[in-house]
């Protein structure tokens, strides 16, 4: 097998830091458009991040990490992600995140008058997303 | 000459100013190596944003998408950045001085949306209208508020209240040197060369999901909000940085007045050690 080949480079930066960077066999990630998986050779394309995990395929086992909102940038031998938030499952607050969601569940059903009936999906999903990784 | 009291009372004064001015030194050297560390960890997000959205319209050129029009009739958003506490040298006023220079925001044509309340009284008192003060994120800006801010200006837009946004923050160059700056957001307009640049590493034919119009539609909110973060990072950097000069020379004035002073009341003190014996000379021979 052509070791070297079937390698690309993943860079995941937050506006605070470079969060991951290093050399993956794949990489999956939720976008706009539904859940995809990157090989080599992809063709280029820039997509619109929805929250969800990112798994990366490295050489030594996976690794996972939860992602909110940002865009990516696909070339054929390096990929991307522009994320605003990024955390490793080990930085999760999972109370927090719990919270969160009932938060986000006790609004959504409420349905009060001028509710961002967006905003408190879009903090359902990260609470949920969370809470997936870790758990 | 001053009585030798006076000379005496003034020192202290200064001295226990100076002492001051040496702490406030101190604090902002601390917060500047913090700030600046900052700033520096959030480059690498910036640089690749402006690259993205550069080469992202070198392909996309023909799209006309409300964020990369010029539209008439609505007022100029003008984003302020400046700090909340004074004594940092001209680093507010530059601010204040960059927008009121500027020929085409004057008071009558525009909206200011100010982060910092030093840089706000100074537009204000000019006749400048404010039209949201978030003042308070200042203190710690994280990208939440940058993007609380930014919806606010991105509704406004959307709703043709304002058609162009600017942003005035100072540019962090190095620990000394700090430019006010005056950039416009929205409508998005990269010169030509800057495209021609960030082409032609990548002449690749890149595609859109869901579709270009929509993408753009989706990242150019995140480019403003980025920039955004980037510019209040830089200014809390910049304050930091001024402040630091500002009260180091201001602490080394301080020490030039008390060496002067200290001259002129070891003077004054001599003078009147002379004037005494002169004195008790002439009352002896007087007597004798």
């Amino acid at each position: 097998m052509a070791e070297a080949s079937n390698k690309f480079v993943v860079e995941i930066i937050t506006p605070d830091r470079v969060f991951y960077k290093g050399d993956a066999s794949m990489i999956e990630f939720n976008t706009t458009e539904g859940e995809i998986g990157v090989y080599k050779n992809h063709v280029p394309t820039t997509v619109v991040l929805a929250p969800g995990v990112v798994t990366i395929h490295e050489e030594d086992g996976e690794k996972k990490a939860a992602v909110h909102a940002g865009f990516s940038e696909i070339l054929n031998d390096k990929v991307t992600l522009l994320a605003e938030v990024a955390e490793w499952p080990e930085e999760i607050d999972v109370a927090r995140a719990k919270a969160a969601e009932e938060r986000a569940q006790k609004r959504l059903s409420a349905k009060e008058e001028g509710l961002d009936v967006l905003r408190a999906e879009l903090a359902l999903k990260r609470a949920l997303v969370r809470q997936t990784i870790v758990g | 000459m001053a009585s030798m009291r006076d000379i005496k009372r003034r020192r202290t004064s200064i001295s226990s100013t100076q002492q001051i001015t040496k702490a406030m030194k101190l604090v902002s050297t601390v917060k500047l190596q913090k700030a600046k560390q900052h700033a520096e960890s959030t480059t690498p997000y910036f640089n690749y944003m402006y690259n993205t959205i550069c080469s992202m319209l070198a392909k996309t050129k023909n799209i006309n998408h409300p964020y990369l029009m010029q539209r008439d009739g609505g007022k100029k958003g003008v984003i302020v950045i400046s700090s909340n506490r004074g004594l940092a040298g001209g680093y507010n006023s530059n601010v204040v001085k960059l927008i009121r220079d500027f020929d085409e925001i004057t008071p009558e044509n525009s909206q200011l949306y100010c982060i910092g309340r030093k840089g706000m009284e100074g537009l204000t008192h000019r006749g400048y209208q404010v039209a949201v003060d978030e003042s308070d994120v200042m203190e710690a800006p994280t990208y939440d508020d940058a993007s609380r801010i930014c919806k606010q200006l991105l509704d406004a837009y959307a709703a043709g209240e304002i058609t162009e946004i600017y942003l005035a923050y100072t540019h962090f160059k190095n620990t000394v040197v700090h430019e006010p700056k005056l950039l416009k957001l929205l409508p998005v307009e990269i010169s030509e060369e800057e495209i021609a640049e960030s082409g032609e590493g990548s002449n690749v034919l890149m595609n859109f999901e869901p579709n270009p119009e929509e993408a753009i539609g989706m990242i150019i909110p995140k480019y403003v909000t980025s920039l955004v973060y980037g510019a209040l990072i830089e200014a809390v950097a910049s304050e930091n940085g001024a402040r630091m000069q500002a009260m180091d020379s201001a602490t080394s004035n301080a020490e030039e007045m008390i060496e002067n002073l200290t001259l002129s009341y070891n003077r004054a003190r001599q003078g009147s050690i002379t004037q005494e014996l002169t004195e008790i000379i002439a009352g002896a021979e007087a007597i004798s």
